[in-house]
């Protein structure tokens, strides 16, 4: 039987009047790999800190997200008291960040730092033990010298290096949930592919379920199973990432996957894009958010479209979607 | 109009030329501020063991003798060796600062980081009480506290101590800011970590270099400030040995013996020289533009 490690039901979040995220689902199942996919101000990273319920305080969200974490522990986390939320984070839930060149304490040995969050949820018995289990998750994610390594600075060790010790601290308490924010956009594209292979092999090994966050459509198309499409705070579309990427139905999704195939060509000889630029948050349109960006935008677009599809797991909200020509 | 011909050299002789050379520059300031600092230090415990005669030994009849070599800095009006004095004197100036920056760091650094981390009205509410107190120059604070307690060197230590608070609060808080926009603090929270530990192990750490720069500063703050407030009869008594006390009682035979006067300010601008060159040095060490270039 498959088991939800996250459901996300109805979430807004907003900032006094403005809405940042509108009515936004998503259920992350345990082994199930799900790509987050937009452009930046979408509102992928404000859902992955909606979800670790690291909002800012200005930020109120709505709606309900749950957290199933080892052993059926449930965490309802909107409107969740601090503590519940520190025994949540770290251990059910964790998160990689993008930038490995601060999501390290630049003053803290690497291994003292991984072995801190074993510590923090007590999921090794004394000091001792979360060395040597630190050492040996540094192991785990192909740091060379494991114990010298766990003796290091981070400004010691490469961005690759330190982005491999993030992955073993998100690893370390073997979490239901692991939450990517762009974890390799930092970094060169050759150490891009080891760490997405080591991420996704933790993930495995734990049959723990992930929400990537990215907007590199390739990776989402080599690590996800599942994909879901965000455009200003809401999902437009979703689906299996196979079918989303070669039947695209939501016309933003269309014109994401047209920009990011640089083999396709317009009649002009240059490459599509996605006329103009997202708009900051609260300019967007009313009706359908990406109306006035759109080609086959028409009076209909000024109504909310409807979602069309069997569940928050599959389907899209468009007027005016991409026919598939049989 | 056009810039003299020298004025381009001129420039470019101020900036450095390259970190390679800043940097040594970096270190000979540290290394000569240190020195000082630490031949103060050195001296004022030596004192506690060995000083060529007793301070407090009054000898009317070796009053104002000039530099011999009994008495290698000359005797002032009691007939007292002046080194001797000179030597217990930096004990004195020593414990002023180290409390007085002591009670300013415990104070404030927790002030600064406190208000730093909460997005609460109190934060601002803090710093707001903070810039009322910056108002208060010291002196003031320590005339109104001895007028309440008494004269003494403890109370002057507490009223240099207080009046230092609000730079260290100040200074933190603006550091302890920047820590907590970075992801390492949002992945500590991430991580399950509370506010309190957050503060102890990731805030505090990459402050430190703030604190000790400051301290520094601060410490040659308070020599000044114990030198101004017991030559005003405001800190250290009679029969304490003190840089400030020997400045006043001189102050009479000004015309006289200037050496009396000349001995302890040559004391107290070498000590105030020593730490502003070691707390100008280690700012530049700890600056994260240079750090880089190791």
């Amino acid at each position: 039987m498959s088991q939800d490690v996250l459901r996300v039901d109805g979430l807004h979040v907003q900032v006094g009047e403005l809405e940042l995220l509108t009515d936004v689902d998503l259920t992350v199942q345990r082994g199930e790999r799900v790509g987050l996919i937009g452009e930046s101000g979408s509102g992928k990273s404000l859902t992955a800190l909606s979800i670790m319920g690291l909002l800012p305080e200005a930020l109120e969200p709505r709606g309900s997200i749950t957290v199933t974490g080892e052993g059926g522990r449930h965490t309802q986390v909107v409107g969740a008291a601090e503590r519940d939320l520190a025994a949540m984070r770290g251990r059910d839930v964790t998160m990689v960040f993008q930038e490995p060149m601060t999501a390290l304490n630049p003053t803290m040995r690497v291994g003292d730092q991984v072995a801190e969050v074993m510590r923090i949820h007590r999921t090794v018995p004394d000091r001792r033990a979360a060395a040597a289990r630190a050492v040996e998750l540094l192991d785990k994610v192909g740091l060379p010298d494991p114990a010298e390594a766990a003796r290091a600075y981070p400004h010691q060790l490469s961005g690759g290096q330190r982005q491999r010790v993030v992955v073993a601290i998100a690893l370390a308490n073997d979490p239901a949930l692991l939450i990517c924010d762009e974890p390799t956009t930092a970094l060169d594209v050759t150490v891009q592919a080891l760490v997405l292979d080591l991420v996704v092999r933790g993930v495995e090994a734990r049959d723990a379920g992930m929400l990537f966050i990215t907007h590199d459509l390739a990776v989402v198309a080599s690590v996800c199973e599942r994909v879901l499409v965000m455009y200003g705070g809401r999902v437009v579309e979703a689906g299996a990432v196979h079918d989303v990427f070669t039947r695209p139905r939501h016309r933003y999704t269309r014109g994401l996957i047209g920009a990011s195939d640089l083999d396709l060509t317009r009649e002009d000889g240059r490459l599509y894009t996605i006329q103009g630029s997202v708009p900051s948050a609260g300019r967007f349109p009313a009706g359908c958010v990406f109306r006035n960006r759109c080609t086959h935008a028409t009076t209909l677009c000024e109504g909310l479209p409807p979602w069309d599809g069997a569940g928050p797991e599959d389907g899209f909200a468009c007027h005016h979607p991409v026919v598939v020509k049989p | 109009m056009t810039l003299p011909s020298g004025f381009s050299r001129l420039a470019t002789g101020l900036l450095p030329a390259g970190g390679q050379r800043s940097r040594r520059a970096v270190g000979a300031t540290i290394a000569i501020g240190g020195t000082i600092v630490g031949l103060i230090a050195l001296v004022g415990l030596l004192s506690l063991v060995w000083t060529p005669y007793d301070p407090g030994a009054i000898d009317p009849t070796s009053r104002l003798q000039t530099s011999s070599a009994a008495h290698w800095l000359g005797t002032d009006k009691f007939g007292r060796d002046v080194l001797s004095l000179i030597m217990a004197g930096s004990r004195t100036t020593l414990v002023v600062g180290i409390v007085a920056v002591g009670v300013a760091a415990v104070v404030g650094v927790p002030l600064g980081i406190m208000s730093a981390m909460t997005t609460r009205w109190w934060g601002e509410a803090v710093m707001r009480a903070n810039d009322l107190l910056l108002a208060f120059p010291a002196l003031l604070l320590a005339i109104m506290l001895t007028a309440v307690h008494g004269q003494g060197v403890v109370t002057a230590m507490v009223a240099i101590g207080i009046a230092s608070i609000p730079s260290f609060a100040r200074v933190v808080r603006s550091g302890a800011i920047g820590v907590m926009k970075t992801e390492y603090v949002l992945a500590a929270r991430a991580a399950g970590r509370r506010p309190l530990a957050i503060a102890f192990r990731h805030v505090l750490p990459n402050v430190m270099s703030l604190v000790i720069v400051q301290a520094s500063v601060s410490f040659a703050i308070a020599v000044l400030a114990e030198a101004a407030l017991s030559y005003l009869g405001l800190g250290a008594p009679p029969g304490t040995p003190s840089w400030g006390r020997m400045l006043q009682e001189g102050q009479e035979l000004l015309f006289v013996a200037p050496r009396l006067e000349v001995y302890p300010g040559i004391a107290i601008a070498l000590a105030v020289l020593g730490l502003n060159l070691l707390g100008d040095g280690l700012r530049d060490r700890f600056d994260p533009r240079l750090r880089d270039r190791r």
